[in-house]
């Protein structure tokens, strides 16, 4: 199906351009099995809770700066987890609470930087958008709209280089995806067939500028057509949808064939950033979204549908993230902020 | 008349080439265009076509000849109806000259005139470089041969190196410092990219994160301007945000500062802009052996590391230790001419007026220390501080702008560290306040020069 969308040169003086049609093609909803569904509801739902008692943190004066919650967006970031393969890495903008949880980092390190204490990931000294994993193959949490596009495709450059098979996964916004190194980026990336897998979260606003009011083409999943760049869109709430998706770009990097983009849709309930009042968007808007398309109470009904899980169960599920998070976010107010000696440490190896 | 066929300037900075070949014999017609010889610049060989019509009178630069300076008679043409009895006239002729003499530079000192006889300084023994081990051979080599070996050794030692940027492969370099590379490490490990420095600035810090080797050639480092937020936001600092986790072990290279007559947006000198920035290393060679041996270092460093050449040095020659593994350390100055009335520091470029100057005014009397920094951050301040204790003057020199320049830096830790010790101001000498300009007289204003060196140190001396 992919090579369905992979442009040919145009042999006539055809005005009709030629694009892309992986797109038009049916949705895929694989079918998850009842391991696959009560996986995913975990992973969204400690995402969903982490960046609750996040917000509830920020808003105790414990987290400084900024603080750009998830809340909404989980599907995507668990059903790409739920794709990849081990040794394949992520790398992501700002909002990137999620990622990490996704990429099975320690709750409790990411709360602690969030509140800037040494046993944070990053010791406290990256902060809410700069956290790494070099172990889970996690390259940050990076706070320049866009710059990350270029580093994951230094990550497939570096696969390619290496012929170790894995993927690079580049997670960017609707507003990064206009930034003049995204084009130059993909332009390499397909030029030298790397392995890299663009994944566009669209959740409709870069800050609090909505996609059409920014973008000239709002079809985000075209903006490699120039390229020759397949790309697709996905139903970015439905954890199945992501998932399929993800498999089928991230084998069609394995192949060799080069980079692949993938438009999730999706939505953050909160607002852009802790002290974003969203007033460019209505309530009922946000509502709406909430009450008929939200990830984890996708996953819920289906579970309970299917009887694969008692409200009980999915309760006790509940409880065992509730405590996780309560853990991390004790841990993140009782550990020690770091040492006044780190402030002059790594900064040169 | 005959026309004189004068040997071209084939680039900004060509001041001599090789006439490599003839493609006419004498006798033979030429119509314009045709091409008449190739000339080997110390970048590529290049075609030279004919501009006017006629015969080939007489070739007076044989195929062949090294050396041959820009402007130089080479051949001279016959228009149509002159035969040979018109040569003999043009040859003794003096070549036109080929460009209108150049407005005086007010500032240009005078040649200092020997009214009275001045004492010649005494002769200090300049230090071996002590990075070089005693009785080491010597070879010479250009600057740019010594760029091209340091990244072919280091990519023989370690197959993570590899090198990226315009034109570095199939082109042999924009300035041919990677010529021959492709041949021996194929496209695999030498990387044309697209015009595209941003991104490709941000992939090779993907790729050094990922814990490859990548050097990244910028073309020249005005167009790195375009990628300054991957070196400085991506490459410098994550280490830091990381914890410690994750560095970025990259060099980005290439020619920095003016070349000539290229214009403002082509001549900035970037040093103090990339020095400014904890997490990076800098680094600014002047010698063959410091473009080799700090080359190699800043490769096999684990940090980011801008590496400042200059297309001006990029042809000139030096001595170089004839060793295997010629390695020099990156934060070490070196003391290039020792010297006890006067500390002159320099970098890059800047040390051929200082080294001229430390020359001159041993013969009026002065012995001036000359310091070549060889990297701006680390700073080697502790060389230049005990200089300054033995001198108690200092006079820094430098191609960039004035303002926030690395000699500010200089002159600020020489007063907090040595202020007892200084028996004058502290004086700069630098590249002028303004955009550089274009025409050949103003552009020579906005550099420094010698005479600059010069009044500095005369006035930081006391010296009439």
């Amino acid at each position: 199906m992919a090579t369905a969308s992979k442009t040919t040169s145009a042999s006539s003086k055809s005005s009709s351009r030629t694009r892309s049609t992986a797109k038009k093609a049916k949705p895929a909803i694989a079918e998850f099995d009842k391991d696959q569904e009560l996986h995913a509801y975990r992973e969204m739902l400690l995402i969903r809770r982490f960046e609750e008692k996040a917000g509830q943190l920020y808003g105790m004066g414990l987290i400084g700066g900024f603080c750009h919650l998830y809340i909404g967006q989980e599907a995507v970031v668990v059903g790409m987890q739920m794709a990849k393969k081990d040794g394949d890495q992520m790398i992501t903008g700002y909002r990137d609470h999620g990622h990490m949880l996704a990429m099975d980092l320690d709750p409790k390190g990411v709360m602690a930087e969030l509140t800037g204490r040494r046993g944070g990931l990053s010791k406290g000294k990256g902060g809410s958008m700069h956290m790494f994993s070099k172990e889970k193959h996690f390259y940050g949490g990076h706070g320049i709209v866009g710059a990350q596009v270029s580093l994951g495709t230094g990550l497939g450059f570096a696969n390619k280089y290496r012929e170790n098979g894995n993927v690079a996964m580049a997670f960017f916004g609707d507003g990064a995806s206009n930034q003049g190194q995204v084009y130059e980026s993909f332009n390499m990336a397909e030029l030298w067939k790397l392995p890299v897998v663009y994944v566009v979260e669209n959740n409709k606003y870069g800050m609090g500028t909505s996609v059409a009011r920014a973008s000239a083409t709002t079809d985000l999943s075209q903006r490699g057509a120039s390229f020759n760049i397949p790309g697709k869109q996905v139903d970015g709430m439905d954890v199945r949808a992501v998932m399929a998706a993800s498999a089928e770009a991230l084998q069609w990097c394995r192949d060799g064939k080069g980079p692949y983009i993938l438009e999730m849709s999706t939505y953050r309930y909160r607002g852009h950033s802790m002290s974003d009042p969203a007033k460019y968007r209505s309530k009922d808007e946000v509502q709406k979204m909430r009450t008929e398309h939200d990830p984890i109470e996708q996953v819920r009904v289906r579970l309970l549908e299917k009887n694969w899980a008692t409200e009980d169960d999915l309760k006790a599920i509940d409880k065992d993230v509730r405590a996780r998070v309560a853990e991390a976010a004790e841990f993140a107010q009782t550990d020690p902020e770091p040492d006044a000696s780190e402030l002059y440490t790594d900064i040169l190896l | 008349m005959p026309i004189d066929i004068l040997m071209p300037a084939l680039s900004p900075t060509m001041e001599e080439g090789k006439l490599a070949k003839w493609l006419k014999a004498e006798g033979d017609a030429v119509t314009a265009g045709d091409v008449i010889a190739e000339i080997e610049t110390d970048k590529a060989t290049m075609e030279v076509e004919a501009v006017d019509e006629g015969t080939l009178g007489k070739i007076l630069v044989a195929e062949g000849t090294d050396n041959v300076k820009v402007n130089e008679k080479i051949a001279i043409l016959l228009a149509d109806g002159e035969d040979a009895s018109a040569l003999d006239a043009a040859a003794s002729a003096p070549a036109a000259a080929a460009a209108p003499a150049a407005a005086e530079a007010p500032s240009a000192p005078a040649a200092p005139v020997a009214s009275a006889p001045t004492p010649q300084a005494p002769a200090i023994d300049t230090p071996e470089d002590p990075e070089v081990p005693e009785g080491t051979a010597m070879k010479s080599s250009t600057v740019r041969e010594a760029l091209r070996d340091a990244m072919a050794e280091e990519m023989r030692r370690d197959p993570d190196v590899f090198i990226m940027g315009e034109e570095v492969a199939e082109y042999q370099g924009a300035y041919k410092i990677t010529q021959g590379l492709l041949d021996e490490f194929s496209a695999k490990r030498v990387i044309d990219t697209p015009i595209t420095e941003h991104g490709f600035a941000g992939m090779g810090v993907g790729a050094a994160m990922a814990g490859l080797k990548p050097i990244v050639e910028f073309m020249t480092f005005n167009f790195a301007m375009q990628a300054i937020d991957q070196i400085i936001n991506s490459a410098a600092k994550t280490l830091y945000m990381s914890g410690g986790q994750m560095g970025a072990p990259i060099v980005f290279r290439g020619p920095n500062g003016a070349a000539a007559r290229v214009g403002a947006q082509h001549s900035q000198d970037y040093a103090s802009w990339y020095a400014h920035v904890p997490g990076l290393k800098v680094v600014q060679p002047y010698s063959a052996a410091d473009a080799k041996g700090l080359l190699k270092a800043a490769i096999r460093d684990p940090n980011p590391v801008i590496f400042l050449e200059n297309e001006i040095l990029y042809g000139h020659s030096f001595d170089i230790p004839d060793m295997d593994d010629f390695v020099l350390p990156i934060g070490k100055a070196k003391i290039e001419r020792g010297g006890t009335d006067v500390t002159l520091v320099s970098w890059g470029i800047g040390m051929t007026y200082t080294l001229k100057a430390a020359e001159e005014l041993a013969g009026m009397g002065i012995s001036a220390e000359v310091i070549n920094l060889r990297t701006i951050r680390p700073l080697d301040i502790d060389t230049v501080l005990a200089s300054v204790r033995k001198t108690g003057r200092i006079v820094t020199i430098e191609e960039a702008f004035p303002m926030c320049s690395v000699s500010s830096e200089i002159a600020y830790q020489v007063q907090e560290k040595a202020f007892d010790y200084l028996d004058a101001p502290i004086l700069r000498v630098t590249g002028k306040d303004v955009p550089m300009p274009y025409a050949a007289n103003l552009e020579k204003l906005a550099l420094p020069n010698v005479g600059e060196v010069i009044d500095a140190v005369k006035a930081v001396t006391y010296t009439a």
